[in-house]
């Protein structure tokens, strides 16, 4: 049924399609409305059986959602940035003990400074975490990857996080083709867990296992991830077959036959770039993009199929590696091992910084003239940067960081955007 | 107003509690409500009341992708005239565009007479949607009237389409309230169209 409605409304939705046995979370921008969603579901009745737990905070949340996964209930959380941070230890038991929990991330920047806008930086910090990642372009595919992300974390009894863009998808309305109920069960199977604690035939879970076996614990989630690389697109297919359209999936390009240009890119910033590089092919450039829909497992096969026949590679992401640069950039040169190609990382939209297509088409011309460095910013503005580097470098003092530039940077209530 | 494949895009332009954002995301469930893409959202602040807010608003025939803020409207909605001299509203408006200012004053009583030369007069209007919103609602809630505006401004939506959508995001008197505003706004800016039309056929 087509609906015009808020992105977090639509994930509220679709994860209620899955009937879930308990929720748990604690409300942090902006994944606040997802959960205020399925609250008033469980209130309302129209998610029923379902236990709403409110919980103290983020650590609480994982804690609790880790117990109740435990016993044997499907469970759902969501969170984002300051939140998945303050949760990380439990965030690693839970795939440690190959719970198939899901969890929203409504992708956020961290701080200092503090900052509540979009980025990928929140998630990026626990691609190493044993989580599936997977990331959504629409808001569309934000709520189909939910109902593909409960077949797939229960298949293979390991815990799934969707990345869905904070606010550019979360606040936004637009039209979703929410399914019914019935094709959704007939989807996805009741949760069979492979480990149950029951008060009636008593086992634990979590043992301590030191050096003679945790390694080969680890190679097996590894193993486990790398078999995900073959359930993801089944999966995606099944889903195609039964919805009729194409969400999740390893990886998805887009122009990309005959390109001598393919930037890669995950989220919601892929429409903006497939407007963009509709525009260049328009003007004759020979330019794709290539959607990352699967972060964790990386899809190095795939990655190195879909680019190999380029000549050159745009990395455009909304995460940074401090010291080193782009965090997708490193993954995609590993797929590329051995080939011959020019390589750029184009570091976007940090702490929310908008990305326009006019600002893309200026990136992507340097980068195809070969004048862009190896290593750039979208849109830094220089003239703060150099003014805090001169405060610097004439005075010991110079005072904190993020006051001084947005001293320099004046009053921002007058801008529209 | 515009050929039917071309994107439109609208900005709302107001205050941190006069619902600009419930402004955007109504008129989005109006357009869908006729069968047309739409995508609404915030500016993405931290939200205070009395602060400068802005939401966007763009409809197509087509699938939406660009996911920019509206740096070119096609179409404003300024729900506070006191932001016209703090912000820069205009920023960007399309030299076609339409405009649409929430006051009882005139376009040039409100020290827009720049504007008033650039734009013809049937795309820059006011419209009294506070003194609206306070007959109806007793409050000062000018969003939904300004949509009735819009709606005989543009013809971006239909009125009816307009009352759907307010039906869908308010229930009760709250919801009647509002559409019985939004359609005297519209009448409101119809009958100073007809007027303009009378006047220049005259």
């Amino acid at each position: 049924m087509l609906k015009q409605i808020e992105g977090s409304h639509a994930v509220a939705e679709a994860v209620a399609l899955c009937r879930p046995d308990v929720v748990c979370a604690y409300p942090i921008s902006p994944q606040t409305h997802i959960v205020e969603g399925l609250g008033e579901l469980v209130k309302n009745g129209r998610l029923s059986p379902c236990e709403f737990i409110n919980v103290e905070s983020e650590f609480a949340a994982m804690s609790v959602a880790i117990g109740s996964s435990a016993t044997g209930a499907r469970t759902y959380t969501a969170t984002a940035s300051q939140g998945l941070l303050f949760m990380v230890e439990a965030v690693y038991n839970a795939s440690g003990l190959g719970l198939p929990i899901v969890m929203t991330v409504a992708n956020r920047a961290i701080g200092a400074p503090i900052n509540i806008w979009n980025d990928h930086s929140d998630s990026m910090s626990q691609r190493d975490c044993g989580w599936i990642q997977l990331f959504a372009e629409s808001n569309q595919e934000a709520l189909d990857l939910h109902i593909q992300a409960f077949k797939l974390a229960e298949e293979l009894s390991m815990p799934v996080m969707v990345c869905m863009d904070g606010f550019i998808l979360t606040h936004t309305f637009e039209r979703v083709d929410m399914p019914a109920q019935a094709d959704v069960d007939a989807f996805l199977p009741p949760y069979e867990p492979r480990q149950v604690l029951d008060p009636a035939e008593p086992v634990s879970i979590g043992a301590m296992v030191g050096p003679e076996a945790f390694m080969e614990v680890r190679y097996l989630a590894h193993a486990k991830q790398l078999s995900a690389l073959d359930v993801i697109p089944r999966i995606a297919a099944e889903f195609q077959q039964r919805f009729g359209r194409a969400s999740g999936g390893l990886v998805r390009g887009y122009r990309t036959e005959g390109a001598d240009t393919v930037v890669v890119a995950l989220g919601s910033v892929i429409g903006t770039l497939k407007d963009t590089i509709d525009a260049m092919r328009e003007a004759g450039v020979r330019i794709g993009v290539l959607g990352i829909q699967s972060f964790r497992p990386f899809p190095l096969a795939a990655v190195r199929a879909a680019l190999q026949g380029a000549q050159r590679v745009v990395v455009l992401e909304k995460s940074f590696s401090v010291g080193l640069g782009g965090v997708v950039s490193t993954d995609v040169r590993l797929a590329l091992s051995g080939l011959q190609l020019h390589g750029c990382t184009v570091v976007a939209g940090l702490g929310g910084r908008a990305i326009t297509q006019a600002s893309l088409q200026r990136v992507l011309a340097e980068a195809i003239a070969g004048t862009l460095p190896a290593l750039s910013f979208l849109d830094l503005d220089w003239r703060i940067v150099n003014r805090q580097l001169e405060r610097e470098a004439s005075m010991r003092r110079s005072g904190p960081i993020a006051e001084n530039l947005l001293r320099d940077v004046g009053t921002i209530a007058s801008k529209v955007a | 107003m515009h050929g039917v494949s071309a994107m439109l895009q609208i900005r709302f332009h107001g205050r941190g509690g006069q619902g600009v954002v419930t402004a955007a995301e109504m008129l989005s469930v109006a357009a869908f409500h006729q069968g047309r893409h739409a995508q609404a959202f915030p500016s993405f602040g931290s939200e205070r009341t009395g602060a400068p807010v802005v939401a966007f608003c763009r409809i197509s025939d087509r699938e939406i992708r660009l996911r920019e803020p509206i740096l070119a409207p096609d179409v404003l909605i300024v729900q506070d005239p006191t932001l016209l001299h703090q912000v820069d509203v205009f920023q960007g408006l399309q030299a076609d565009g339409h405009v649409l200012i929430n006051s009882k004053r005139s376009v040039g009583a409100l020290g827009l007479a720049d504007m008033a030369a650039r734009f013809r007069q049937e795309r820059l209007r006011t419209v009294p949607a506070t003194e609206i919103a306070l007959k109806h609602l007793g409050r000062p809630l000018p969003n939904a009237v300004l949509l009735g505006g819009i709606a005989a401004l543009s013809g971006l939506v239909s009125l009816d389409a307009v009352a759907h959508a307010i039906n869908a995001t308010f229930s009760g008197k709250v919801a009647a309230a509002n559409v019985a505003a939004a359609s005297e706004a519209f009448d409101h800016v119809r009958q100073e169209l007809e007027g303009l039309a009378h006047a220049q056929a005259d």
